[in-house]
């Protein structure tokens, strides 16, 4: 079992985010559904802790890569999307912090409090869904490295599931339809 | 008084969730208290706490490896209502947990009369902070253990152990409250709900943050309650720990947004008689609790074999960033 661990105080160094800055999204967003999708699959509890049927859409925002995320939960449906930036009156709540500091939270290397009182992760918006996503995702005990590396297990060996997520709209699979994209 | 040698101080470790109980349990915790999912404990948050299901399967892991389990019960059951909080030292008994820990008088007189095999462990919320209190709770109720508010200095702790006959439980590591645990109105008067009824301190659902200029601005219900600059520590969405201005002077005017972290005090506790030690933080992630437990095991290992009580390396995870011995040394104003 691999695990990942380093400093959440890591800072993703300029020229990295730049290179990156020209590349497509889309790739990234149909891992990363695919992923958040698997997560959820493995585990349930995170659902039944969050406890909320409403929907709910979080922008997850590392300050120090030149994409954020869209995460929107409802019922037992994880929806994502990957944006260049976020329109703040569609979203429940935003976290904002390095992506190490981000990955530290999921992971369960990091504690959610010590970062906010460091100032390394702000959150606004709707702070009970913060802290009830904060503390299933803490008690779900994901392994993201082993996760990641079980999908990509998974594509190589059925590289359909890939191409059906390049092909269908995998990637916003669940998500709300741009009618239903009401302000919270 | 039980005398306490230090080898038997026991650690009483916080869990929020069933995995962070497993992290306790593993980093070496005596005991672990937690709560069940709903407003009879004081720390009814959002996603955390144990269902049934949950508590009985981490009752059986603690057990399997020779960790206690303590259940908080430790609001006070609202008039109408009280159902609610007997289901909850029923199930605790049929659990078997090795204690319930408790503050409401009603509740500790429902407890003693229907379970009266069950360990009752009186709740820092309900303040008993002299002997007199105290003698009454074991008299009344069998109470087995007190935890003591975090208003004593260690001399006064020693004076209250002499003159009483069950076990004492002080705090060592984690948020403070303001010095009157169990008695505090200020979450209630701006949002309606309180530690001490609902199980939450200022409720996230009344909970704002912005950013304005580089500070981080915390609203509270319908109040601007701090106003914090880039680069200074945050502090909890509390009344207690907001920043004010009061005759021209602006400040945090109840307590300074500073961590409990009393390691170096732990051989004066132990010889004041203090039973057992505890660490606040059920709100906490996985990787507090690892760090905190496995932090004062470490220190009592120390003491236990004559050694010094290794340097403190918590300030990442408390509150401001900073640390004070509290009311043990009543070193302020």
């Amino acid at each position: 079992m691999f695990t990942l661990s380093f400093r959440h105080d890591f800072r993703v160094p300029d020229f990295v985010s730049s290179a990156l800055r020209p590349l497509p999204l889309l790739p990234l967003e149909i891992f990363l559904q695919q992923l958040a999708s698997s997560i959820v699959a493995r585990h349930p509890d995170i659902l039944e802790r969050i406890g909320r049927t409403d929907r709910l859409r979080f922008g997850i925002d590392p300050s120090d890569v030149p994409f954020a995320v869209e995460i929107e939960l409802h019922h037992s449906v994880v929806g994502l999307r990957v944006l260049r930036s976020f329109d703040e009156r569609l979203l429940h709540a935003r976290i904002t912090g390095t992506l190490a500091a981000l990955i530290g939270l999921v992971d369960g290397e990091a504690d959610g409090d010590a970062l906010f009182f460091s100032r390394e992760i702000v959150v606004t918006g709707d702070i009970a869904a913060v802290l009830a996503l904060r503390n299933a995702v803490d008690a779900a005990e994901i392994k993201l490295l082993s996760e990641a590396l079980a999908l990509v297990r998974l594509w190589i060996s059925q590289p359909g599931k890939l191409l059906r997520g390049l092909l269908a709209d995998e990637p916003r699979r669940g998500y709300a339809t741009d009618n239903e994209r009401t302000q919270p | 008084m039980t005398p306490t040698t230090g080898k038997d101080m026991e650690l009483i470790c916080p869990a929020g969730t069933p995995p962070a109980l497993r992290v306790a349990v593993d980093a070496g915790a005596h005991a672990v208290y937690c709560g069940f999912q709903d407003e009879t404990n004081a720390r009814n948050f959002p996603g955390l706490n144990f269902s049934r299901s949950d508590m009985a399967a981490a009752v059986d892991y603690a057990h399997q490896h020779g960790t206690k389990v303590f259940i908080a019960i430790n609001t006070f059951p609202r008039a109408g209502a009280a159902t609610l909080w007997h289901r909850a030292v029923d199930d605790a008994a049929a659990l078997s947990v090795d204690a319930v820990i408790l503050a409401d008088i009603g509740l500790l007189a429902y407890a003693a009369g229907h379970y009266p095999d069950l360990r009752l462990h009186l709740s820092v919320q309900a303040a008993a902070a002299n002997p007199e209190a105290i003698r009454f709770y074991v008299d009344a109720f069998g109470v087995k253990r007190v935890v003591l508010p975090r208003v004593l200095s260690v001399a006064e702790i020693a004076d209250i152990n002499g003159a009483i006959s069950c076990e004492t439980e002080v705090f060592v590591f984690g948020g403070l409250c303001v010095m009157a645990e169990g008695r505090c109105s200020l979450s209630s008067y701006v949002t309606g709900q309180s530690p001490n009824m609902h199980g939450v301190c200022s409720p996230a659902s009344h909970v704002g943050y912005h950013e304005s200029k580089g500070d981080l601005v915390t609203r509270l219900g319908n109040f601007t309650i701090n106003r914090i600059p880039a680069g200074q520590p945050a502090a909890y969405p509390t009344l207690c720990k907001g920043a004010f201005r009061a005759n021209n002077v602006s400040g945090q005017i109840f307590e300074d947004a500073v961590s409990l972290d009393a390691s170096t005090l732990i051989p004066a506790l132990c010889r004041a008689g203090v039973k057992a030690l505890k660490i606040e933080g059920r709100q906490r992630s996985r990787a507090y609790t690892k760090a905190v437990v496995t932090q004062f095991r470490a220190a009592l290992h120390a003491m236990a074999s004559g050694a010094e009580i290794p340097h403190s390396v918590l300030a990442q995870v408390s509150e401001g960033q900073s640390a004070t011995c509290g009311a043990y040394l009543k070193t302020w104003r």
